[in-house]
């Protein structure tokens, strides 16, 4: 299996996503510049955080219509799991594969620490490494992490499931305490913690380490069943 | 501003044009009797900015050569972009401070933000990719409406620009006193990884090589910035000053990685960032270094705005620029990077036999002066020094004797002031995480954050408490690099070297000149007995308002090597039943302590002194304690005493601790007594632990109860306090202070 | 040629943090008047007039200059003579 990490300028934890994949899980990954077309011989794509584009304009609103996203939007819909953390979250949201749109923190100030979160649904093909109801230490690390939807989209969210991840504590002021939301279908998934931050015990927590597995394991099991 | 406008060469001496650009007239006259003429209205503002103090040092020069500079492992001392000491394995650590203190007190936001951008181009331009940055704060006291303004700015404007760029704000220190109020401090420390191979250097050679400007296009903004710091400030600083300074974070990423792809180049000869006085100081300071000259097409610089002067442009501090010398016929390889990257690029000159600064502008020859002049030939300022008089007064002060009433009370105090507070608020805004490999976050002694596929570490902490400094400058310059020693090997690390930021008054008042010259000979014995050679640094003079200078504020940047990631230790106790001991008795020493700020509201007498035979000998003990393993915890004695310390290795733990205290009670609780440290041990290390740190006195335990407990050695009761509430007293003190807004 | 101000305001019903804040500090300042603040962006575009040219800045603000999920915009066109 091998997973992409797109790079569009401004991206900073592209590194951080690739050691996560490779140190973490022993396996393929390669990063992707935001000017390629084709992402089509990836199995995985990964959005990264960062400040892509200076987040000038929105956080995610320049980067959106970088070249590389047609495909990245063709895989998507194709059923390829998509991952965004963070920067890579909001840019999914500008791309409308997911619903909502960022605003600031609620305190105006950019918040970097340790968060539990609550793993809210784990019958997807990123979270089913966990518990359901499980908490987890993962951080977050965001000036604009201020998840916003209307009520009927946060009812349709709460009745398709679609709320994979809760703050216990909400720092940010996102609507209903959400981390992290993922599309109907369930191969899209957005999030403003990093998993990638939490990927040894040496780091304070190796709790996000397990959702990448999720991946991998969820493709070898699909793979299996193909083949 | 048209070429129409500038004064002639005549107009210029007779009218002392010069004067206002920062020149004195002897230097003039040693400019003119080096061209053997009268210099032009851009030659003048050329040497005017590169004889500044900012950019020469002139008053201060001869002073830093005190400093040792030279190690076994320092393999760059002060002098390129940053200094570098070996780390082994073929890698390198790469370091510089440096201040931005006048551009943060007239637009705090921006000016933090450029001083984070101008230390990361630093290192970056060594050809190292930087691995974290830190900070070094001072400000008044946060009941100004005003002071609560630089500080909530300050602090944004360093996340803004570290958190956009990706490179982790590892740690830092903050200070408040009424000295600052005006003149508030901001200096920031940036530290990067290389690989031995990839060193560059900022040097111009080889005749015909090209000449490469890399950066966003150059501006009107920051014109004679570099002369500007170097001025105390005034009420008509305001009018005075040039166009501020905006950073562009995402630009200087994109910068950055660009550089970082050339220096793997073999075409490039050297690189420098454009920093103070941007065009003139890295062509001359290269083309001089390398014993060349530089000729620049001014036509060929990207210029944002219409009808630029040479003046301008060569004077301009618009931010996120690079200048490189790349090898003839090799320029596509690295246009080619740059377009990549989306930066622009552009041949502006060639390197020349004549080590002359040659200029042309709408082809003509517009300024050709010596590099060595303008780079080298400055001539030093030897100032007057006369003991300052509040040293003489403040050596007779008894301040050993102070009182306390209600022992938790005055703890809670203590706990609650500003600069021994909870720093949450600040860190909480830096993204500290970014690149995945900071293993001891702020908080803590010292940051760590390890080498990515070794396993080692660099630990790494600014430090200064300039109260001592002020009161007695040598022994306090001597304690500002103990205590940064300390709290490298707190934890685990081997102190490498330092960088420094010495932030003063004016140096032309005698007795400015006299706290500059004291302690930087405090600090140079101190680094001669520990081993920390100085590897470049940073000097901010002037720094005085109407309202007087502040206090002398040497900061110390120290890096230290963790040689192994099992050495990483942290200042939080570890585990119930562990014993706790602390090395190194209290005497009654409160001068400059925060006991004394809290009881007097203000500091005087004589700071606490330091044996730097005893510092050095307890560092050793202590650190091979730790590298053995026999050590759960270590933390410095430092501000607020013990009962602090104590305090702080319980705070983010479930844990409660038992002591027992002998001698005069508020010193044994509250003094700031040098060379001291609190640690707790494992009962089954207590042997071995005891065999190695000989000056261990067994103090007591760390307990599972939430309490601090402290006892007499009469068994009588000194302190008994819920953790939780002191816990909140030192979380909540700086919110709380920040939220009572006008 | 055109000049076009793009103003791009949070929807109604949106919360606006940084408008509360300023808000907040307008009335510690004493102007009590003040009943409430809304922030929000200001854009300017030179534009070559072409015929379907309300269409296509209408597209440019749906698209790119505001998020439709949180915001609303409105413009001003304003001749400018080259």
């Amino acid at each position: 299996m091998k997973f992409a990490v797109i790079v569009f300028p401004g991206s900073n934890c592209d590194d951080d996503m690739v050691y996560a994949v490779t140190e973490g899980l022993n396996a393929e990954a390669e990063k992707v510049w935001y000017t390629e077309t084709s992402v089509a011989d990836y199995d995985a794509i990964l959005l990264p955080g960062g400040f892509s584009y200076g987040d000038y304009l929105r956080s995610g609103a320049i980067a959106r219509f970088a070249p590389v996203m047609t495909s990245v939007m063709e895989e998507a819909e194709k059923g390829k799991p998509v991952l965004g953390v963070c920067n890579g979250f909001q840019i999914l949201l500008e791309a409308g594969l997911l619903p909502g749109a960022m605003q600031r923190n609620q305190n105006l100030r950019f918040i970097c620490r340790p968060t539990e979160l609550v793993v809210e649904n784990n019958q997807t093909g990123f979270t089913a490494g966990y518990k359901e109801n499980e908490t987890i230490s993962v951080p977050i690390a965001h000036g604009e992490g201020n998840y916003f939807c209307d009520e009927k989209t946060l009812k349709k969210l709460r009745d398709n499931k679609q709320i994979v991840f809760t703050y216990k504590s909400n720092a940010n002021g996102s609507v209903a305490d959400i981390a992290g939301v993922i599309n109907e279908k369930g191969n899209v998934l957005g999030m403003m913690p990093h998993p990638e931050r939490a990927a040894s015990d040496i780091l304070g927590s190796a709790d996000g380490l397990k959702l990448f597995q999720s991946i991998l394991n969820h493709w070898r099991e699909s793979h299996v069943l193909t083949s | 501003m048209s070429l129409l406008l500038e004064p002639s060469p005549k107009q210029i001496k007779d009218e002392k044009v010069y004067q206002e650009m920062g020149l004195s007239d002897e230097e003039f006259s040693l400019i003119e009797k080096t061209l053997g003429r009268l210099p032009n209205y851009t030659e003048t503002g050329l040497f005017s900015v590169m004889w500044s103090e900012h950019c020469s040092y002139k008053s201060s020069k001869s002073l830093l050569k005190k400093f040792p500079t030279e190690g076994e492992k320092v393999l760059q001392g002060p002098g390129e972009g940053a200094g570098i000491i070996d780390i082994g394995d073929e890698q390198a650590v790469v370091f510089k401070i440096e201040s931005h203190n006048s551009p943060s007190a007239i637009e705090p936001y921006q000016g933090a933000a450029t001083g984070v951008g101008g230390i990361l181009r630093d290192v970056f331009s060594m050809g190292a990719r930087p691995i974290a940055l830190l900070n070094s704060l001072r400000f008044g006291e946060l009941n100004s409406p005003r002071v609560r303004y630089l500080f909530e700015e300050v602090v944004a404007g360093i996340a803004g620009y570290g958190n956009c760029i990706g490179v982790p704000t590892v740690g830092g220190e903050v200070q408040f006193d009424p000295c600052y109020e005006k003149n508030p401090l901001v200096n920031a420390m940036c530290v990067g990884l290389i690989d031995h191979k990839d060193i560059k250097k900022g040097q111009a050679s080889g005749v015909g090589n090209t000449v490469i400007y890399v950066g966003p296009s150059t501006g009107r903004d920051g014109i004679h910035g570099a002369t500007f710091s170097s001025e105390a400030l005034s009420d008509d600083s305001d009018s005075k000053r040039p166009a501020v300074q905006v950073g562009d974070p995402y630009m200087e990423k994109l910068v950055m990685e660009a550089c970082l792809e050339i220096v793997q180049s073999d075409a490039l000869v050297g690189i420098q960032d454009m920093g103070a006085a941007g065009l003139t100081s890295s062509s001359a300071e290269m083309a001089s270094k390398a014993g060349y000259g530089i000729e620049m097409d001014l036509d060929k610089v990207p210029q944002r705005e219409e009808g630029m002067t040479p003046y301008e442009m060569m004077l301009s501090e618009s931010q996120e620029r690079m200048l490189l010398v790349v090898k003839k016929g090799r320029e596509q390889e690295i246009k080619n990077i740059c377009d990549r990257w989306g930066v622009l690029y552009a041949e502006v000159g060639h390197v020349t036999e004549e080590k002359n600064l040659r200029l042309l502008h709408k082809g003509e020859v517009t300024a050709e002066v010596p590099v060595d002049a303008l780079a080298e030939d400055v001539p030093s300022v030897y100032l007057p020094s006369v003991e300052h008089s509040s040293f003489k007064k403040n050596q007779q002060i008894d301040a050993s004797h102070y009182t306390v009433s209600d022992v938790k009370d005055t703890l809670i105090q203590l706990l609650q002031q500003p600069t021994i507070a909870s720093k949450e608020w600040v860190y909480d805004q830096y993204d500290y995480m970014v690149q995945t490999n900071t293993v001891v976050h702020p908080g803590s002694d010292a940051a760590v954050v390890r080498v990515r596929g070794k396993n080692k570490a660099l630990a790494m902490s600014v430090d200064c408490n300039s109260r001592y400094i002020y009161l007695d400058p040598e022994e306090g310059g001597k304690i500002a690099v103990a205590e940064a020693a300390r709290n490298i090997v707190c934890s685990g690390g081997v102190p490498l070297g330092l960088t420094d930021c010495l932030n003063y008054g004016s140096p032309e008042n005698p007795e400015i000149y006299w706290q500059l010259e004291k302690s930087t000979d405090g600090m140079s014995e101190a680094c001669k007995l520990l081993e920390t050679p100085v590897i470049g640094g940073n000097v901010s003079l002037y720094n005085e308002s109407g309202a007087g200078a502040v206090y002398p504020t040497p900061v110390v940047g120290m890096v230290g090597l963790v040689e192994d990631l099992d050495h990483i230790t942290t200042q939080s106790f570890k585990n119930a039943e562990d014993l706790i001991y602390v090395i190194g008795e209290a005497e009654a020493e409160f001068g400059g302590s925060e006991l004394q700020k809290v009881l007097d509201g203000d500091i005087s007498g004589k700071p606490p002194v330091i044996d730097l035979n005893v510092e050095k000998n307890r560092q050793t003990q202590i650190l091979a304690a730790i590298q053995k393993g026999y050590i759960s915890n270590a933390h410095d004695i430092a501000e607020g005493g013990l009962a602090v310390a104590a305090a702080e290795c319980l705070f983010g733990t479930n844990y409660g601790a038992e002591l027992t205290i002998s001698g005069d009670k508020v010193a044994s609780l509250f003094a700031e007594t040098q060379s001291r440290f609190i640690v707790s041990v494992r009962p089954d290390n207590k042997e071995d632990f005891e065999r190695i740190v000989t000056d261990a006195q067994h103090v007591g335990k760390v307990t599972s109860a939430r309490q601090l407990v402290i006892n007499d050695v009469s068994g009588q009761n000194v302190l008994q306090a819920d953790v939780q509430e002191l816990e909140n007293a030192w979380k909540g003190a700086i919110p709380c202070l920040l939220k009572s807004k006008v | 040629m055109v000049k076009v101000q793009v103003y791009v305001t949070l929807k109604e019903g949106v919360l606006d943090p940084q408008g509360s804040a300023i808000q907040n500090a307008l009335h510690t300042m004493e102007y009590k008047e003040v009943q409430s603040v809304q922030t929000g962006k200001f854009i300017e575009l030179k534009i070559e007039k072409t015929t379907d040219l309300e269409k296509r800045i209408e597209e440019m603000c749906e698209k790119l200059l505001s998020n439709p999920v949180i915001e609303d915009y409105t413009y001003t066109i304003e001749e400018v003579v080259s």
